[in-house]
């Protein structure tokens, strides 16, 4: 199934190389519009590179700097920082994300939305970002709400929402998605990635072949 | 990030003391703490742009190092601290990273807002 436009609303730049990437390199592949909304800068991560090249102070704009460097190499034509703060999502005045969300629904008229599966996304910005964003198109009309395909990974996911519905094949896409993890060098070090053509390995595309989502169900 | 310098750091703590200062100080086991080992308990806090005044300041320790600020009427301490950043001369920025070089606690004083 193609999709003219696809808006992405994940908090942290990282959040969509090993979920989502291959996917939107896929889709990008065949014609489709990609915006990403990245919710926060990730400027409270932990992770700082190893031995660590990054703080508190230079993290934000070297983030900013991989999470471009991402998009470029998935392909994402629309990358936007919305500017909120790693960690305070749950915190933060419901009202304006619901706004911001909703902005760029109107602006944009996404064929289909990309986000985590609140309450089953591990980290509190994951769970909030979900939840913003099906509350903001769950006061939609039934009929001009846009699919949502969510990411979950949490321990208790499956019990609670069963298995994924939408499985896509990204094998054909594995150098971006590999590029796209790769961008995030302070955060991440995949030893596999590093060899020799990554992605003709048998290791990685069983481990990073196929992406996995929820269509969320409005009640 | 350098590996801290104790003179260098006790320099930088005389040179900031009895004026107003910005202090960022911050410990965190990271949101995945649990969600990688359940025996895990996650923990976090932050305080960033409080104003801060110490009479005195000092390092101590072998490396990872602590830090203690006495304060007119109370004390900010910091344990655990490895690295700083020698690049940053008009801010104290200071960090602990544990062995995968993942920040565990941070101390920053600084003259102007973070
Ligand atoms: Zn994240």
């Amino acid at each position: 199934m193609e999709y003219q436009r696809i808006l992405v609303v994940l908090p942290h730049p990282d959040d969509e190389c090993f979920g989502i990437s291959g996917t939107l390199a896929k889709h990008i592949a065949a014609g489709t519009q990609v915006t990403y909304a990245c919710l926060t800068l990730g400027e409270r991560a932990r992770n700082m590179g190893n031995p660590p090249f990054a703080n508190r102070i230079t993290l934000p704009q070297i983030r900013r700097g991989e999470l471009e460097q991402s998009c470029q190499a998935i392909g994402i034509q629309d990358l936007r920082l919305m500017g909120f703060h790693d960690k305070t999502l749950e915190f933060e005045d419901q009202d304006l994300l619901d706004l911001k969300i909703g902005e760029l629904l109107a602006e944009l008229d996404p064929s289909l939305v990309i986000t985590f599966f609140p309450g089953f996304a591990v980290h509190p910005d994951h769970d909030a970002t979900g939840a913003a964003v099906v509350r903001t198109i769950g006061k939609l009309q039934p009929a001009a709400r846009p699919p949502v395909h969510c990411l979950a990974f949490s321990h208790n996911h499956r019990e609670s929402i069963g298995e994924p519905d939408v499985f896509v094949d990204v094998s054909g896409f594995l150098k971006q998605k590999i590029a796209s993890i790769l961008s995030h060098r302070s955060q991440f070090y995949v030893p596999q990635l590093f060899e020799k053509n990554p992605h003709k390995n048998r290791e990685v595309q069983e481990r990073f072949g196929t992406e996995r989502f929820w269509t969320y169900k409005f009640a | 990030m350098l590996p801290i310098q104790t003179v260098e750091i006790q320099n930088r703590l005389d040179s900031l003391k009895d004026q107003d200062l910005y202090i960022h100080l911050e410990l965190t086991t990271g949101a995945y703490a649990a969600h990688n080992d359940s025996t895990k308990h996650p923990a976090a806090n932050f305080i960033t742009n409080a104003l801060v005044r110490y009479g005195i300041g000092s390092i101590s320790g072998n490396g990872p190092y602590r830090v203690g600020l006495k304060m007119d009427k109370g004390w900010i301490y910091a344990e655990g601290l490895t690295h700083y950043d020698e690049t940053d001369a008009e801010r104290l920025i200071m960090a602990g990273h544990d062995s995968s070089g993942k920040l565990v606690v941070a101390l920053q004083l600084s003259r102007e807002p973070f």
